[in-house]
């Protein structure tokens, strides 16, 4: 078996995934009937619809073709990087509060650039810490943990 | 004449000192953001919806608004002068915009580009003031059939608006609707999918969805490109338009104005589709198809047109039937929400002051840009020289903190992120999420409009076929599906997106 459009290939899988998960999870809703639909009428309608779209697209790309298409090329790096500083700033935003929170994201996620400086980060959070306390804090009053928790008490 | 004094009204709630400021603020502000490239409309609004909280709603739709076609001047400012769009919108600007600058023709450009806009904003707001009373007198004639039905056409719409396999883009748009699903079912109160996180009760928020498809995403997938970009040193002069360059580019303004006019109020369309539309008539009658890329004038002229009218009368769906057509539209229907006022056919009788007020500032606006765009164009530029690697940090700050805000929940940053990954496996995949965010706003207001039909009907599917109206909009669909789907017109719209 080849598979002539990898991209194609991942997407079926993934829209059969999806919609084969959505039609279990549906069975455990009621589904009810066309004139007094349940909760689970519409979305196991949808997961079937979308599992056989995903089904045509795998089936059409293992059909030997002329031309191949490349698979696609990943970058994890920046992906990772930026993904977790997101994540972090989520946890941290609480317990450390604004500007150290900012001032660790701004770092963390320099670091995605491949053009990374240290110096010259370290001056943009610094840059940013104020704008980030100027703006949300000073001016637009914003409801948001500006010290840290052991701080503010 | 009515219509005049419904502009009376929009004319004293638009020009008060205070709505002024704001629109003043909302058009500044969305400029900047169009400069900018990396980050759009969806964006900013997410980040300043909270700061709208205090203003009247008034106030804080006019200034969002501001932003949005703002943010149409901004981007083409940057794709003439350094050949980066700074809004989707703007790519073929970059065409023939780049090139005038290269010939010295700058000046030119940036001018075409300012009264092409200003042309086409003037006329697209005349658009939305007239069609708006009838067609909202039409919706309230609509039922839960008709409703079904128009979202079914408006989604096929976004299916042949987006670019590549057509499967895919069906596929996304029903990913779309199903997502939508998550949290309570409105109907029965059960929870849906929510795996038992209590966050999850009220759905995925629709902010943390299009921040983390686009924004992050976005963010993602320019940091794996490592391209330097090259600033252009050319002084700036010659604003003014010759003779020739004036008689050339007023029929282009004139077509691309219509054209955005139209494909703006169809759903699933907007101002990156009308953009490249316009440029491709324009190319197709023009006597020198060769001369365009080279620098032609009416190459900037028409789709500059073309986006600025299609951004406002998307606006008429959204006003008169409560359907954002768009994602950025999307996101004012979620800030008239916020602000206590449902989208649709019941706003221009409830609240005229308001309809007719944000209808006239956007002409208001329009003004404003003008005047201010060209002298400042000096500053824009100059912003662009700061380096990506400073900016995309404090992009995502500023995504992050508005994310918190608009609920006051770390919960909503940790989903975008996962959004975001989401994005980049799309992204990677060539599946386009324009159809999938409008599945997912239109999902449930499409569960609660089936279910409404087949209750009323008894479970009989064939109401959809015999009411005429709901008919139409179906038949409009599948001859829509069909058209696109003819083995020659696909050619030439594969071709269409790849010279975009």
């Amino acid at each position: 078996m080849r598979i002539s459009h990898p991209k194609d290939f991942l997407t079926g899988l993934l829209f059969l995934l999806f919609g084969a998960a959505a039609m279990v999870l549906s069975r455990g809703l009621s589904i009810g009937s066309a004139a007094k639909m349940g909760p689970g009428y519409f979305p196991f309608a949808l997961g079937l619809l979308l599992a056989v779209l995903g089904a045509v697209l795998l089936w059409g790309s293992l059909l030997r073709t002329e031309e191949t298409h490349p698979w696609p090329t990943l970058h994890l790096g920046p992906l990772a990087i930026v993904l977790f500083s997101v994540f972090l700033f989520s946890q941290v935003l609480k317990p450390l509060g604004l500007l150290l929170s900012t001032a660790v994201l701004v770092v963390m996620v320099s670091k995605a650039s491949y053009e990374f400086r240290w110096k010259e980060t370290l001056v943009n959070a610094a840059v940013l810490v104020v704008i980030v306390w100027a703006v949300f804090v000073y001016f637009l009053k914003f409801q948001l943990p500006v010290w840290p928790s052991l701080i503010a008490g | 004449m009515e219509l005049l004094s419904n502009l009376a009204l929009g004319f004293q709630t638009a020009v008060t000192p205070m709505n002024l400021v704001y629109c003043l603020l909302g058009a500044l502000i969305g400029t900047l953001i169009g400069v900018l490239p990396g980050i759009g409309p969806v964006q900013t609004i997410a980040i300043l919806l909270p700061t709208t909280f205090a203003l009247p709603p008034v106030s804080a739709l006019i200034m969002l608004a501001g932003i949005y076609y703002g943010a149409q001047y901004g981007g083409s400012t940057t794709s003439i002068l350094v050949n980066v769009p700074g809004e989707a919108s703007s790519v073929v600007t970059c065409l023939d915009g780049h090139q005038m600058a290269r010939q010295g023709r700058a000046g030119a450009a940036l001018s075409i580009s300012a009264l092409g806009s200003f042309v086409a904003g003037t006329f697209a707001t005349l658009v939305l003031a007239v069609l708006a009373l009838p067609l909202s007198e039409l919706a309230f004639k609509f039922g839960p059939e008709e409703y079904f039905s128009l979202m079914a056409f408006g989604l096929i719409g976004s299916v042949v608006m987006a670019s590549g396999s057509m499967l895919k883009a069906v596929g996304m748009i029903v990913l779309g609707l199903l997502l939508g699903m998550i949290g309570t079912d409105v109907t029965s109160g059960v929870q849906r999918f929510t795996f038992g996180v209590s966050e999850l009760a009220d759905g995925i928020g629709f902010v943390s969805l299009a921040m983390g498809l686009f924004g992050i995403c976005d963010i993602i997938t320019s940091l794996e490109k490592r391209e330097k970009r090259d600033l252009l040193k050319s002084k700036l002069t010659g604003f003014m338009l010759s003779k020739e360059d004036m008689k050339a580019s007023a029929p282009a303004v004139a077509r691309g104005t219509l054209c955005g006019s139209l494909l703006g109020i169809l759903p699933g369309g907007g101002a990156i589709l009308s953009s490249f539309t316009a440029y491709m008539i324009e190319k197709k009658i023009a006597r020198d198809p060769e001369s365009f890329g080279k620098g032609n004038i009416k190459g900037v002229a028409a789709p500059e047109s073309a986006n600025n009218a299609a951004a406002q009368t998307s606006f008429v769906p959204l006003l008169t039937l409560g359907i954002p057509p768009n994602v950025v539209l999307a996101m004012m229907a979620g800030a008239m929400m916020i602000h206590g006022i449902q989208p649709g056919p019941r706003v221009v009788t409830s609240n005229p002051a308001l309809f007719w007020g944000v209808i006239v500032s956007m002409w208001v606006g329009n003004v404003i840009l003008v005047l201010l765009n060209l002298p400042l164009v000096g500053m824009w530029v100059r912003l662009l020289s700061v380096p990506y690697r400073l900016l995309f940090p404090a992009i995502l700050l500023f995504c992050c903190i508005g994310l918190y805000a608009v609920n006051n929940n770390t919960f909503d940053i940790g989903l975008t992120a996962l959004c975001g990954l989401l994005g980049y496996i799309f992204h990677k995949l060539e599946c386009e999420p324009a159809p999938l965010i409008l599945g997912f706003i239109l999902g449930p207001m499409m569960e609660e409009n089936l279910r409404r039909a087949m209750l009323l009907s008894r479970g009989d599917p064939s109401v959809f076929f015999t009411r005429p109206l709901s008919l139409a909009f179906l038949v409009l669909a599948v001859a829509m599906l069909i058209v696109v789907a003819l083995p020659s017109i696909r050619r030439k719209r594969e071709q269409a997106f790849k010279e975009g």
